[in-house]
C-alpha cells in the first residue's frame, strides 16, 4: 500500500492501483483513473455502474459479482463490456474506489 | 552416454500477460462443464479474449433439448466419496445434482443455460465441433442461439491461434 495523488488528493492504493479506502475516493478521482484506463469520459451510464458498485460494497463489504452486476444494477451485460472493455467488475471497482474484486464469478 | 535436457530460454519478447485464450468443453456432466465456462467468464472479466468450442457430449451444454438438464456424475466419480453402486441407483444422480445446484447458487454462480448466455453476452464467441455434430446427427437447429458456428478443427485452430489453448 502506498500513498498517490490522484486529481490532486493524496490517496492509499494497492500495487494496481485500487484505492484501499473507499472514504478517499470523489468523482474527480473517479474520473482520473477512468482517463487512464483507457476511459476518456464517464458517461451517465458508466457512473450508474460505478454507483451501484460502491452501494453494494458499503452494504454487503464486497464489490458484486459480474452476475448480479449485470442483473441489478440496471446496466446489460453486453452492454457493461462495452462500456468498460477491459472487464466490467474490475475497471468500475478501480473507478469506484473500492477494493479489486476478488471472486471467480 | 547421459544427455541433460534443457529448459528453454524463454523468449524475451513473449508477453507477460495473456491475452487470448479458447477453451474446448468435452465433457457433457455438470462438473465436466462448469470449469470452461468459469474460465471464460474470467477471461472475459480481466479483458481477455475468449472462444469457446464445445465437442463430443460438451455438446449437451448449448443442446436446447438438453442444457436444462445437465447433471453431475455419479457413476465412475471418485470425487464424491461415495460407493459406486450407491451411485447408479435410480435418482441418485438427480439428488446430487440438486445439492450441487443449491451449492452453487449460495456462492452467485449461474445455472448452466444463464451462464451460457452470460459468457456470450460478455463477448466470448461460442462454436460447436464440426465432427462430434456431424457424429450425433445434429444441425443448427438444435443448438442455442448464442452458438455462431459449427466449425472443424481446423478452423478451431485458426481461430485459436496467437493464444493459449485449454482443454476441459
Amino acid at each position: 500500500m502506498t500513498a498517490t495523488l490522484i486529481a490532486d488528493t493524496s490517496v492509499d492504493v494497492d500495487a494496481e492501483g485500487f484505492l484501499t479506502h473507499a472514504d478517499q475516493w470523489s468523482e474527480q478521482i473517479a474520473e482520473q483513473i477512468a482517463r487512464e484506463n483507457g476511459i476518456p469520459e464517464l458517461t451517465e451510464r458508466h457512473w450508474l455502474v460505478v454507483k451501484f458498485m460502491r452501494d453494494r460494497y458499503f452494504t454487503t463489504g464486497t464489490a458484486p459479482s459480474i452476475r448480479s452486476l449485470g442483473k441489478e444494477s440496471g446496466v446489460p451485460i453486453k452492454e457493461l463490456y462495452q462500456l468498460f472493455p477491459k472487464g466490467p467488475a474490475k475497471l468500475a471497482a478501480k473507478i469506484g474506489g473500492i477494493p479489486k474484486p476478488r471472486g471467480c464469478i | 552416454m547421459t544427455t541433460t535436457l534443457e529448459q528453454p530460454q524463454l523468449d524475451a519478447t513473449e508477453p507477460k500477460t495473456i491475452e487470448k485464450v479458447a477453451i474446448v468443453i468435452s465433457k457433457g456432466s455438470l462438473e465436466g462443464i462448469y470449469p470452461g465456462l468459469i474460465m471464460a467468464n474470467g477471461a472475459r472479466m480481466d479483458g481477455i479474449e475468449a472462444d469457446l468450442f464445445f465437442t463430443f457430449f460438451g455438446l449437451d451444454a448449448i443442446r436446447k433439448d438438453r442444457y436444462e438438464k445437465i447433471k453431475v456424475a455419479t457413476v465412475g466419480n471418485p470425487g464424491l466419496h461415495m460407493p459406486t453402486l450407491l451411485g447408479a441407483l435410480p435418482g441418485f444422480s438427480a439428488l446430487a445434482t440438486k445439492m450441487m445446484q443449491r451449492q452453487i447458487e449460495k456462492i452467485d454462480m449461474p445455472p448452466i443455460p444463464e451462464f451460457i448466455e452470460l459468457v456470450a453476452d460478455s463477448g466470448a464467441q461460442l462454436y460447436a465441433c464440426k465432427a462430434s455434430v456431424d457424429m450425433f446427427g445434429l444441425t443448427m437447429e438444435d443448438f442455442v442461439p448464442q452458438v455462431e458456428d459449427i466449425i472443424s478443427v481446423g478452423e478451431f485452430y485458426e481461430k485459436a491461434a496467437g493464444g493459449q489453448i485449454i482443454f476441459t
